[in-house]
């Protein structure tokens, strides 16, 4: 009967729980400003004060969208190529062996890095957010691209082939619907990633964007202007998580309710 | 009988990573016949049916298999996860040139026919028991229409009057087309219900022990038939040898 009760709450008030951790957050913020001062930690409130400045100088709706414009575009361009050379190594031994060195190779190269080595070669131009964050991701995108299709039920592929099953049904019925258990939590975790070398490549190249917002704040000292950008792109990350990923999965995980281990 | 369309294996020998699991298989299926492979566990069964069907090239030896639409029961019945019940007896359709909808309705009459009705449809195959998806596998391959059919132990998980209705329905449906059939089975009396001839496998590797020849049609054998049928080949030496048991507790 507790135990029930207990299931109730957990499961049915996940709102409630989440609304619970970001109080918990917020309040040891607020302790943490009153610990150090407006300098170091700027109050929630002058936070969300800041934001309004920001938001009322116009400042922010630009931002937001060259921010959205490089991530999305370096995070759609790693999608792609990620999951299309992926596909290919899973399936194919000698590609694989190519290619799986190269990408943990790039995985090595910090972030940073390929963000002043595309300022080098595209100059303040957009085209360097877009092009680091593709070189960022773009690995992590493969990684799991290949490894999904790698581990694909070989006894499926020879029922598939049993029945003659042409081959784009093969794909969207054998390979996509398992594909994609490895792919989705990676591409959430490339979107992430997407946001913050976007960010990290806009602050350097000053050519707009929630980076350039972030590098002006510093500029000027301010730790609450500071502040509000980053709960920007925090903000950000997590309606397009919701909005379009969340949905994706939801959408091709409906079979898996139910399953051994896995949470209704 | 004539030669044509006959399903025909010469001279088969297989093996996995060196080991041999068959040698020397001669098989000759005539159109429209069925043949029960009977043989003890780990004898190569499973492997003659998928080089018989074409899922495996053998290493020796040569298969000539003038069908159209083959359609198989596996030993694991090899359903997609994400797929329901229905979804997975249309996949097998994927290849025709059926509509979407014509294909899902003709998955939902055939999981009628196999004893699976509306609600059971729209499971999927984690919510399924073993015997329920055994039943969808075979809806499957008898939903293609399929003019070679190859059952791997395909009525091994159900019930005794549930696998007796089942064999009826292969029975019925390959009579009716024409349908050749190639069955692994461990049960005796399922092979003397359905099968025309019989090979026993045993050994290692895997050779033809036995050939057998069951002459009445099968749609007059009955019960006091099968039974006797079944006391005169359990009697045969070379059969009881290959069965005997070689695990000592
Ligand atoms: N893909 C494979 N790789 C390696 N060895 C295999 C493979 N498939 C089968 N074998 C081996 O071949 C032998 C015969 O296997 P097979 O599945 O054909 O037996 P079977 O007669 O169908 O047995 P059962 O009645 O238990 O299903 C076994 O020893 C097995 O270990
Ligand atoms: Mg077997």
């Amino acid at each position: 009967m507790a135990n029930n009760a207990w299931r109730r709450l957990v499961g049915g008030g996940e709102r409630l729980w989440a609304a619970l951790g970001l109080a918990i957050v917020v309040t040891l913020w607020e302790i943490g400003h009153r610990a150090y001062g407006d300098f170091v930690l700027p109050s929630p409130l002058s936070t969300l004060t800041a934001l309004g400045h920001v938001a009322a100088s116009g400042d922010l709706w630009p931002a937001v969208v060259t921010t959205a414009r490089d991530a999305l575009s370096g995070f759609l361009a790693a999608t792609l190529t990620g999951s299309l050379l992926g596909g290919i190594a899973g399936r194919s031994m000698p590609v694989r062996s190519m290619l799986q060195p190269m990408a943990t190779m790039l995985i090595g190269v910090p972030a940073i890095a390929w963000v002043v080595l595309s300022l080098l070669w595209f100059g303040g131009s957009g085209l360097a957010a877009t092009f680091s964050v593709a070189v960022a991701v773009g690995p992590v995108v493969f990684a799991a691209a290949t490894q999904g299709t790698r581990t694909v039920d070989g006894g499926l592929r020879t029922m598939a082939r049993a029945f003659r099953v042409p081959l784009g049904a093969m794909i969207a019925d054998v390979y996509l619907p398992h594909v994609l258990s490895y792919l989705l939590p990676a591409l959430g975790t490339a979107l992430a990633m997407s946001w913050k070398v976007a960010v990290m490549a806009e602050l350097l190249s000053g050519a707009g964007g929630i980076g350039d917002g972030l590098a002006a704040a510093r500029a000027e000292v301010d730790t609450a202007k500071t502040m509000a950008w980053v709960i920007v792109v925090v903000a950000l990350l997590l309606v397009v998580d919701r909005l379009v990923i969340e949905p994706v999965r939801r959408h091709f995980e409906t079979w898996r309710r139910g399953l051994p281990g896995e949470a209704a | 009988m004539s030669q044509e369309g006959a399903l025909t294996a010469s001279g088969i020998g297989h093996g996995f990573a060196g080991a041999r699991v068959l040698d020397d298989i001669e098989i000759w299926v005539p159109k429209g016949n069925v043949l029960a492979i009977l043989g003890p566990s780990g004898r190569g069964k499973t492997t003659l049916l998928h080089i018989l069907g074409g899922l495996l090239v053998p290493d020796a030896g040569r298969v000539e298999r003038p069908f159209e639409r083959p359609a198989f029961v596996f030993q694991d019945p090899l359903l997609l996860p994400w797929r329901t019940a229905r979804g997975n007896v249309a996949f097998g359709l994927a290849g025709t040139r059926l509509a979407r909808a014509d294909r899902l309705a003709r998955a939902r009459s055939m999981l009628v026919k196999v004893g699976l009705g509306h609600s059971e449809a729209g499971l999927y195959p984690h919510q399924l028991s073993g015997g329920m998806k055994k039943r969808v596998a075979l809806a499957r391959a008898l939903a293609v229409e399929p003019d070679l059919l190859l059952l791997d132990e395909a009525f091994s998980a159900l019930d005794v009057g549930l696998s007796r209705e089942m064999q009826q329905l292969v029975r019925l449906d390959a009579q009716e087309r024409g349908v050749t059939v190639v069955l692994v089975t461990h049960d005796l009396s399922e092979a003397v219900r359905l099968a025309d001839q019989a090979v026993v496998l045993s050994g290692r590797p895997g050779r033809i022990v036995a050939r057998l020849a069951i002459e009445r049609p099968a749609r007059l054998r009955d019960d006091a038939f099968v039974e006797a049928e079944i006391r005169r080949i359990a009697a045969i030496e070379t059969i009881r040898d290959a069965f005997r048991p070689t695990l000592s507790i």
